[in-house]
């Protein structure tokens, strides 16, 4: 299995506080590599600085290297079209142009990059996300929370990306639409694409995932296989709840997971 | 006031009128895009107007110069930054050869130009493209040199260094152009006459194409932001600065496109109001001010907004002088305090709203 991104002692910091103390992960092709861990561990700042997209008070020190390649001080942009994707949590669509052309700037690099069918991926964002096509003439800005997360990785896919990172794509959306992103996550990893995804949902993330990190505040505190993981007792305890200790982890906890509503994120 | 004097009044309002909506886009194209209050926007009016009149005396424009010269600035900047960045530093030749021709080459390609045809006898449509050619190159020649280092500055160190490049814009303007006030020739010296009851109503020529070419510009520029990807990313750039990042859409990109267009609406105006007003360099200023004033009534950030406010200016700006003259002025900018006090009592939703997302 090829090396999509590898990071190396990656440090973050927002002015004096150092937010990330040095993290080490590597995503191979084809594989959907997760991080768990509570509300302020860094998670988002983890993405954010693999990104080159930390706000202006952020600096990050340390290795990103995608393909082989070091990306250190590289724009954003300029990492966007070399293959990698952020789906922010915050979403960042262009909420007062339609959902047809917030897509259509997904796959801008491909044009400017002198591709001819760069728009080849609609097709497949429309079938993967059905709804987008009967909105396609809406505002993004006017869709619900569950469409516009949509809309977010239906634009990340425009670019075709080898590495797609996805922060919080359950955050706010209904356990049934919950259930079914996570679906079309896994469907992805079909398409040989790399996935690095980042949950609160700690039982669907470690469900579709292969390989996870457990991260806390700041320090990446356990990793190993997604299964392995599952079943470690201090993850039971901690992220998936002690009520499950006893559950198998397989399918039934996803089932449940859908349809409980405690379960529900945030 | 009888009637044709209104009907004079209302033909000079929609004339200014039409050249302020230029100039109000031209503002909101430009803060939306990279957040900067170009102030210098008034500038390029008087640059394109007067480098206009010297080709028409005959005369190379010194813009000309002023081009190469900033021409040999941002290709030094560049290089220095191209070569200071060691993954940069590897593909120095190649990027080299393009900043060479971008910002060397082209320069003086356009100088030896002005050189060659200011002195002969042209028509009026190889001047008005010459002069647009020497003037047009400025603009994101400026957001390089002045505002791309600062990208990630607020808002009020940006206008600072606007007041910055007005200034040495206007300073320059004085040594390029002399304190004497210029006037071009006009593009038609038709003159359309309508019977108006008793009296006949007299329409310029000029002022019908002052219209026409805004608004045939107003529908161009519609039709780029709606329906070509390039003006769509400058549209998500002014959106979502972030978001248009994550999909490629670089800011200081964006920003170069934004200045060009910027630029070639402030130096078209110019064009277009040289023949009704005598400028000098120092007129851009007050011209460019009430495009400012019309886009403060859109707010900043609706174009249609920003055209029906331009409309609202050129309107009082005419009828004040009728009625008022000594305080056309003052009165022209007293509309922005009721527009500024509602601004703010309703505002606070706005940003709400912005936040929310």
């Amino acid at each position: 299995m090829s090396i999509v991104l590898e990071i190396k002692d990656l440090h973050a910091r927002y002015g004096k506080v150092e937010a990330l103390h040095g993290a080490n992960l590597k995503v191979g092709k084809g594989q959907i590599v997760t991080v768990i861990g509570p509300n302020g561990a860094g998670k988002s700042t983890l993405l954010a600085a693999i990104m080159g997209a930390l706000p202006i008070t952020g600096t990050a020190t340390g290795v990103v290297s995608y393909l082989g390649h070091n990306l250190t001080g590289l724009a954003v942009e300029k990492r966007q079209v070399r293959g990698m994707c952020l789906v922010p949590e915050k979403r960042e669509l262009f909420t007062t142009m339609s959902v047809l052309d917030n897509l259509i700037l997904g796959a801008y690099s491909r044009k400017r990059a002198g591709e001819r069918h760069y728009l080849d991926q609609l097709d497949t964002v429309y079938q993967l996300f059905p709804r987008l096509k009967e909105r396609s003439g809406q505002a993004a800005g006017t869709l619900s929370g569950g469409e516009r997360q949509m809309v977010a990785v239906g634009r990340a896919l425009m670019s075709k990306p080898q590495l797609i990172m996805l922060d919080e794509p359950s955050l706010g959306l209904a356990p049934r639409i919950t259930k079914e992103m996570f679906h079309i996550i896994s469907e992805l990893r079909k398409t040989g694409v790399a996935t690095l995804l980042i949950e609160q949902n700690a039982r669907a993330a470690l469900q579709i995932a292969d390989y996870a990190y457990v991260l806390e505040t700041g320090n990446i505190t356990l990793e190993g296989p997604a299964e392995k993981l599952a079943n470690d007792p201090s993850v039971i305890e901690t992220y998936l709840g002690l009520n499950k200790k006893h559950d198998p982890p397989a399918q039934p906890c996803l089932s449940a997971g859908a349809t409980d509503p405690q379960n529900r994120p945030e | 006031m009888d009637l044709s004097i209104f009907a004079i009044l209302v033909q000079d309002g929609v004339t200014s009128g039409a050249i302020y909506a230029l100039l109000a886009l031209a503002f909101v194209l430009v803060f939306s895009v990279t957040r900067v209050i170009f102030l210098a926007q008034g500038e390029f009016v008087a640059y394109g107007a007067l480098s206009l009149a010297a080709i028409q005396n005959h005369q190379a424009p010194l813009t000309a110069s002023m081009l190469v010269a900033l021409g040999v600035l941002t290709f030094l900047v560049e290089m220095g930054r191209t070569l200071l960045q060691p993954e940069l530093r590897l593909h120095a030749g190649r990027t080299g050869a393009v900043y060479a021709v971008k910002y060397l080459l082209f320069p003086l390609a356009v100088f030896a130009a002005a050189r060659l045809l200011a002195p002969l006898d042209l028509p009026q449509l190889v001047q008005v493209p010459l002069a647009l050619l020497i003037v047009v190159p400025m603009g994101p020649m400026i957001y390089r040199l002045a505002y791309e280092p600062l990208v990630e500055a607020s808002t009020l160190v940006l206008l600072i260094v606007s007041v910055g490049v007005h200034f040495t814009m206007v300073g320059l303007g004085l040594v390029m152009f002399g304190p004497e006030g210029w006037a071009t020739t006009a593009f038609s010296d038709a003159r359309l006459e309508v019977p108006l009851g008793a009296e006949q109503l007299v329409i310029s020529g000029q002022s019908l194409w002052v219209v026409a070419i805004a608004a045939l510009l107003i529908a161009a520029l519609y039709v780029y932001f709606t329906h070509t990807l390039p003006g769509k990313a400058l549209r998500a750039t002014a959106v979502n600065r972030l978001g248009a990042q994550l999909v490629g859409i670089g800011a200081t990109l964006a920003g170069r496109l934004a200045f060009t267009l910027a630029a070639a609406l402030g130096a078209l105006s110019g064009i277009l109001v040289g023949p009704i007003t005598t400028l000098n360099y120092a007129s851009g200023f007050h011209i460019g001010l009430r495009g400012f004033i019309s886009a403060i009534v859109g707010g900043l950030a609706s174009f249609p907004v920003a055209a029906l406010g331009t409309l609202l200016v050129g309107m009082l700006e005419s009828f004040t002088a009728f009625w008022a003259s000594e305080y056309k002025e003052v009165l022209v900018f007293t509309l922005i305090l009721p527009v500024l006090l509602w601004r703010s009592l309703v505002g606070g939703g706005h940003v709400e709203e912005e936040e929310e997302e």
